[in-house]
């Protein structure tokens, strides 16, 4: 789950991490009552939206698609200046190299005071799935895309990982400041921002922190300058303070109504719809499909224990992309005996009146009764023996009805 | 032989009063699995499927003498029940294999847990977020896990995998040859858990049982290219892959937690290179699993 620049910044300014001053707006009227009590001669006014490359992004017209403005993050030095980058950013469509092209409408701004930088840092807090602990990557290259440093630099990017006995160290944060070349009234601050901010991922069970830059102002104080941070969501059971901090305008509507029913569901642009019992198998399934080839229109994994409701609402949920022009379903019953999925099936189909192809592969536990059942009641269901079979029978569907 | 659990290990059902753990304890046992105890703290003292439930792991193990234990505790509680199970293993018996079936735990709880076990080096973790591990034996056999017993048959092919049902569909895969299988270990999605494919493939490699092995991953992280290199110069049994994800797109959550592609990195295409260029016969069709593990134990004169 992701949050709000503005969210993160708060949260790392309570756990005592330097920020600047910074008022969230969601009006251009709200966004000059900001600047006024700012009273910052210099302001920087951020579109808000969980994506990045916002700074380099473009704005463009919701409807008209008409380009507006270039670059998400401005710096205003007057109020006109406030109320034209306001004007311009707020409903507009944001597109960055991490959007996509259908980018992102902006309703939330944040106005953050000015800031007398001596040097940019990169500062980002994450799990380290090799060493199964947490990792602190720093880098003097702040304000540039990490990837490439880590590419072209990498002598440049320094690391440490925080065992999970002995928690961060003293010796590893001064190592790390040291690293950076920092000294004096510098490596201090860095040092307790860096425990503050360690503190904080752990305590609000992050996935990443990522402060990039993160600066050094003139006062030999460090500042978190930008906060792009996200929470691992299977702590979200003792995190109740997660659901004002959500955005939902963020998130895929569809996808969102499939978590809620146990279903995990990813949209994708293909025309074959896909429902699975599995992560595996329903990245599987999509991989097949492609290589005899159909395009996936979505992931969908209906979990082990899913139901004939289930069953129902996951056909409801493909079928509310235009694009699908047929259904690929794959059983491997387990826990899932297929009789029930074959019953789940032919209620869904009925119900819902489907009018695509239908081709379902069962396999597992009680799969005769389950093809039995599909054999005998009078729907259109194409029955395949394997993952193989299945795939290339929707395909050959798909073909034959243009 | 079979890889960290025989057919006859003593196992232990954590979470047994649980609707999860009752369920899948039945059928461990109507697998042939041999069950010897629960536990459910503050529920100890009744008998389930007619072994006796325990209010603690030390209990347990020290009056069962169990081999392993299987954890289908919710996930708030999951990490904990990790830790609890090592310590009992290290205390009363010295060594001991921990299966770990819940999803959703969370990270930093993981990585507690993955650090206590890593620094007893007798306690095996399995998973979490995974099917288990299974060891089919002539009749029956040690169940350790959700999959489905019957589909599998005692023989001489490891399968190792991140997935649960693409497992099943591997399985099926070896049955369609005529093979059976020496162990199954799901070693589960999560980005942080405990076994990993090495530590399979050297098992395997050590196995006289074994005389080929099996093994699925999925996008995410590089353990499959860890794996991919380290077997080129470790191991000497062929070797057939499948990697699942190839149509993911990057920076999306595909059901399992650790299956994403982030930062460009860990794509099936990326994996399915470390696997080629480390002399696995890859199947891009799961549904062709059987044929190229055909092909490889025919060029191994194992058939």
């Amino acid at each position: 789950m992701n949050i709000h620049e503005y969210q993160g910044k708060a949260l790392l300014e309570s756990a005592g991490v330097p920020v600047l001053k910074g008022v969230h707006c969601m009006s251009v009227d709200a966004a000059l009552a900001a600047y006024d009590e700012l009273n910052s001669k210099v302001v920087a006014v951020k579109s808000q939206i969980h994506a990045g490359g916002r700074g380099k992004g473009t704005l463009y017209h919701p409807v008209t698609g008409a380009e507006v403005m270039q670059g998400g993050v401005k710096i205003a030095f007057s109020r006109t200046e406030v109320k034209t980058y306001a004007e311009n950013i707020l409903g507009n469509r944001l597109i960055t190299i991490q959007t996509g092209q259908e980018g992102k409408i902006v309703s939330n701004l944040y106005i953050e005071a000015g800031c007398a930088i001596a040097h940019e840092y990169y500062l980002a807090l994450l799990v380290d799935r090799d060493d199964k602990s947490v990792l602190i990557m720093a880098s003097t290259e702040g304000g540039m895309d990490i990837e490439d440093v880590a590419h072209n630099t990498p002598e440049l990017i320094h690391k440490i990982n925080v065992d999970p006995n002995a928690g961060l160290l003293g010796f590893q944060k001064r190592d790390l400041g040291m690293a950076l070349g920092l000294s004096g009234a510098a490596l201090k601050s860095f040092f307790k921002a860096l425990g503050s901010m360690y503190e904080m991922f752990v305590s609000n069970d992050c996935a990443m922190v990522e402060i990039n830059p993160l600066v050094l102002n003139d006062e030999d104080e460090i500042v978190a300058l930008d906060a792009k941070i996200s929470f691992d969501e299977n702590a979200e059971f003792r995190h109740k303070e997660w659901a004002d901090l959500r955005d939902l305008s963020e998130e895929e509507d569809v996808e969102i109504r499939a978590k809620e029913t146990g279903l995990s569901y990813v949209k994708l642009d293909g025309e074959i719809g896909c429902l699975v019992n599995g992560a595996g198998l329903a990245m599987a399934t999509m991989d097949v499909i492609k290589l005899y080839g159909g395009s996936p229109a979505n992931f969908l994994d209906v979990g082990g224990g899913a139901d004939e409701e289930q069953v129902k609402t996951a056909f409801s949920i493909i079928l509310e992309d235009p694009n699908v022009k047929g259904i690929l379903v794959n059983i491997f019953g387990g826990i899932m005996r297929c009789d029930i999925i074959a019953r789940g099936v032919i209620g869904a189909t009925k119900s819902l009146g489907l009018t695509v192809p239908l081709v379902v592969r069962l396999a597992g536990t009680n799969v005769e009764e389950g093809k039995a059942i599909l054999a005998t009641s009078e729907l259109d269901i194409h029955p395949a023996n394997d993952l193989a079979e299945g795939a290339k029978k929707i395909v050959a569907l798909i073909r034959g009805g243009e | 032989m079979s890889i960290w659990i025989e057919e006859d290990a003593k196992v232990l059902v954590q979470g047994i009063t649980g609707k999860q753990g009752m369920f899948h304890a039945q059928k461990m046992v109507e697998y042939g699995t041999t069950l010897v105890g629960g536990v459910t703290p503050g529920k100890g003292g009744q008998d389930i499927l007619g072994v006796p439930v325990f209010n603690s792991m030390i209990e347990a193990v020290s009056q069962t003498d169990a081999d392993a234990t299987v954890i289908y505790v919710p996930p708030p509680f999951a990490g904990e029940a990790i830790i609890e199970a090592a310590n009992a293993f290290e205390q009363a018996k010295g060594k001991g294999v921990i299966v770990c079936i819940t999803e959703g735990i969370p990270t930093l709880d993981m990585v507690k847990a993955a650090a206590y076990v890593a620094n007893r080096p007798n306690i095996r973790l399995i998973g979490p977020n995974c099917p288990g591990i299974i060891t089919p034996g002539e009749s029956g056999g040690a169940k350790l896990g959700i999959m489905p017993g019957n589909i599998h048959a005692k023989g001489r092919i490891g399968i190792v995998s991140k997935s649960g049902t693409l497992t099943y569909e591997a399985v099926a895969q070896t049955m369609s040859i005529g093979e059976g299988q020496s162990t199954c270990v799901g070693i589960g999605g999560d980005p942080v858990n405990g076994t990993g494919f090495i530590d399979c493939l050297a098992a395997f490699e050590a196995d006289p049982q074994t005389v080929a092995i099996v093994m699925i991953g999925e996008i995410g992280g590089n353990a499959e290219q860890e794996a991919a290199a380290w077997a080129k110069d470790n191991c000497t049994k062929p070797i057939v892959g499948f990697v699942a994800g190839a149509t993911a797109p990057p920076g999306k959550r595909m059901g399992h937690a650790g299956a994403i592609i982030s930062g460009g990195k860990g794509t099936a295409e990326e994996k399915f290179e470390a696997f080629e260029a480390a002399g696995i016969a890859c199947a891009r069709d799961p549904s062709e699993l059987g044929e190229v593990l055909l092909k490889s134990l025919k060029s191994a004169g194992l058939r």
